[in-house]
């Protein structure tokens, strides 16, 4: 089984984001850069399919050079190879173009049974490339996977359980599939040292807008029909009050003020 | 720019063909027109179509034209109308009522002409309506198909959707089949008059940051909307909705899942999406029978019980309980945190609700920065007299 995993290098969420005042644009120098924690499941998720089917993983980022850290992040917890899509052609995509790039990416790949993307990532917290992804290759989309069940390569089935609102939905579909994956579906594995070792000696080739078979238009900022006309800090929360005295009176007091702003109806 | 053939309409009748004048036009082997190279988009064959199969994409700056009108999909759960569908109902009526346009809506299932009388309660003008068993329940290939369909007829410049579980399998499919923008999760939707485009005001970051992003050439401008921000519009009582019956395009075959089972969530009985009220429990809660606890206070409060990182890593409650940045953004009218210290991940699946009470024996804890109401203590003591206080005030209620 060939298994392509998309992931996405984002900042830290414990560095403050911040914002240039002038520019308006966010700082990204000197923020930690991390794998997007939803995609750390969606590597473990292909690295323990191929264990279970044989087969491959191949992963994937688009970003900027530094994107490459990710992968190799990648390849020390069990991926076979890795690809960067890194070029100014890319720089400004939005998530139609991001989905583009990656899906001729894949194609260039050759044959691919299944895709498997995070859910979302935690800086642009869109959920919109997984989609728009398997729309592009023609996949079956299966989102919010929090287990596959079963793969059956002869016959090409896939079984699923999708995490809904209301509880969790057993799908079958056939390959090739693309799914995105919630945190429950495994708990990823730290690698080893030798696996690190092997990760930094694997070459991860960077690929620019000559190596997709594409339309020009359609990457980076001129195929994003998004634009982000302002950034701002919401207003801080009003301060807070801390409700003092014995636990019955305190109590009290928090029923009567939230009561008093109907809050609940007691 | 270049024409576009949508093969769904396309008969195959070949008056495009006659028409063109430069034999630009062809039919295929599957019998579709299909346009070539010397084609130098005179628009004549977009005129003789007698199904309106041929369109113009138009490059930047040119193809917002001929977009007209607000839709919103109403999104259901087999025939169950979700209250965010509604929500969009009354903030596209304003939208459309600043742009001088029509509100539509559309609503695809089966007995989606019953939805139709619903959603016809509200002040819309027009509902397309898309009735078939096949869409009973939503898959995404059949409902983007449809919705596909019915946006390449009646053009809309805006589409809504709730940012749903649903929504968003919906939205991020569809966006790409039409080739536009689409911004997800806004919190915020305004017209700029002067160039008429939707403002989407959206948080990324985990709410720390604050963007408006546009779609000034490609139409539709598509937004994915958080539930529970934009309020529920009163119901009306005019003349009720124009409806337009559309045959559906879509067959049994495109169901491109089998749905082999669904597993109902026993825990809770409230789902986190829809709670206006979560209680939720972190490490402070010591184990998973406390967990029990904060279920009873759910309970009588009317709410749902939700879950920090730690304590569904410990295994105490599962997953589906999680609010945080792995775990799902909530919105609810009131938030109680309790033993949760607050860590920043958690902060930004919660930081939005209206109102957050947060008990926790450390007064250091970062929880309380961002608490309405504090309560510096042990809450195997206060929850427990919540709980005792709120169950008398009902029965006083009741009595009086």
């Amino acid at each position: 089984m060939r298994i392509v995993v998309c992931i996405k290098q984002v900042p830290s969420t414990e560095a403050k984001v911040q914002m240039d005042p002038v520019k308006g644009t966010l700082i990204r120098e000197g923020v930690e850069s991390v794998v997007n924690p939803f995609d750390e499941y969606a590597i473990e998720e292909g690295v323990r399919l191929k264990e279970r089917y044989g087969g491959e993983v191949i992963a994937v980022s688009m970003g900027p050079p530094q994107a490459k850290d990710a992968l190799r992040q990648a390849l020390a917890m069990g991926a076979d190879k890795a690809a960067l899509l890194s070029d100014r052609a890319f720089a400004g995509s939005d998530t139609l173009a991001t989905a583009y790039t990656l899906s001729l990416a894949i194609k260039k790949l050759g044959e691919i049974d299944l895709v498997i993307c995070g859910k979302q990532a935690t800086d642009g917290d869109t959920a919109q490339v997984g989609p728009g992804l398997a729309q592009r290759l023609g996949f079956r989309q299966l989102t919010y996977v929090c287990k596959v069940r079963e793969i059956n390569l002869e016959g090409k089935k896939i079984v699923v359980e999708r995490l809904l609102d209301e509880g969790v939905q057993v799908a079958e579909t056939t390959l090739p599939a693309l799914m995105t994956v919630v945190k429950d579906i495994n708990q990823p594995r730290l690698p080893n040292v030798i696996s690190i070792r092997r990760a930094a000696r694997t070459e991860i080739p960077i690929w620019g807008p000559q190596d997709l078979n594409g339309d020009q238009a359609k990457f980076g900022f001129d195929g994003s029909p998004t634009q982000v006309v302002r950034i701002f800090t919401p207003p801080p929360r009003a301060g807070g009050q801390i409700l003092e005295g014995e636990v019955p009176e305190v109590v009290s007091k928090l029923l009567d003020a939230l009561s008093s702003q109907q809050v609940i109806s007691i | 720019m270049a024409l576009k053939v949508i093969k769904e309409r396309c008969t195959g009748c070949g008056l495009c063909v006659q028409v063109c004048p430069y034999n630009a036009i062809k039919l295929s082997d599957e019998n579709v027109a299909e346009i070539l190279e010397s084609c130098i988009l005179c628009g004549q064959c977009i005129e003789a179509c007698p199904m309106k199969a041929i369109l113009m994409e138009e490059k930047h700056g040119e193809e917002a034209t001929g977009y007209r009108g607000v839709m919103v999909f109403v999104e259901h759960e087999f025939g169950r109308i979700n209250h965010v569908s509604f929500e969009l109902l009354g903030k596209g009526r304003e939208l459309a009522d600043k742009l001088m346009v029509p509100l539509c809506a559309m609503v695809m299932g089966d007995g989606a002409k019953d939805m139709a009388k619903e959603v016809g309660a509200y002040d819309v003008d027009e509902i397309c309506v898309v009735d078939a068993p096949h869409l009973r329940e939503y898959q995404t290939n059949p409902y983007v198909r449809e919705a596909e369909n019915i946006i390449n007829e009646y053009r809309p410049e805006i589409v809504l959707i709730g940012a749903t579980t649903l929504g968003r399998d919906f939205a991020g499919a569809l966006a790409t089949r039409l080739e536009t923008g689409l911004t997800a999760d806004c919190t915020g939707l305004d017209i700029d008059l002067e160039k008429r485009l939707l403002l989407q005001t959206r948080p990324a970051f985990g709410g720390n940051i604050m963007a408006t992003i546009l779609c000034p050439y490609k139409r539709p401008q598509m937004s994915t909307v958080r539930p529970k921000v934009m309020p529920m519009p009163e119901k009306v009582t005019k003349d009720g909705a124009h409806i337009i019956e559309i045959e559906p395009i879509s067959t049994p075959k495109d169901l491109l899942l089998s749905i082999l089972d669904f597993i109902k969530d026993t825990a809770g009985t409230v789902n986190l999406a829809d709670a206006d009220i979560i209680v939720s429990g972190g490490r402070g809660i010591k184990g998973p029978e406390n967990f029990k606890m904060l279920f009873e206070l759910a309970q009588v409060l009317g709410g749902a019980v939700g879950a920090s990182r730690a304590a569904v890593d410990s295994g105490w409650i599962p997953y589906a309980h999680q609010v945080g940045q792995t775990g799902r953004t909530v919105r609810p009218k009131l938030y109680i945190a309790c033993g949760i210290s607050g860590a920043i991940q958690h902060l930004a699946g919660m930081q939005t609700s209206d109102i957050i009470v947060a008990i926790n024996k450390d007064p250091e804890a970062p929880i309380f920065k961002v608490a309405n109401y504090g309560i510096v203590g042990d809450l195997f003591k206060v929850v427990p007299e919540i709980i005792r206080q709120v169950k008398e005030r009902k029965a006083k209620s009741a009595v009086s």
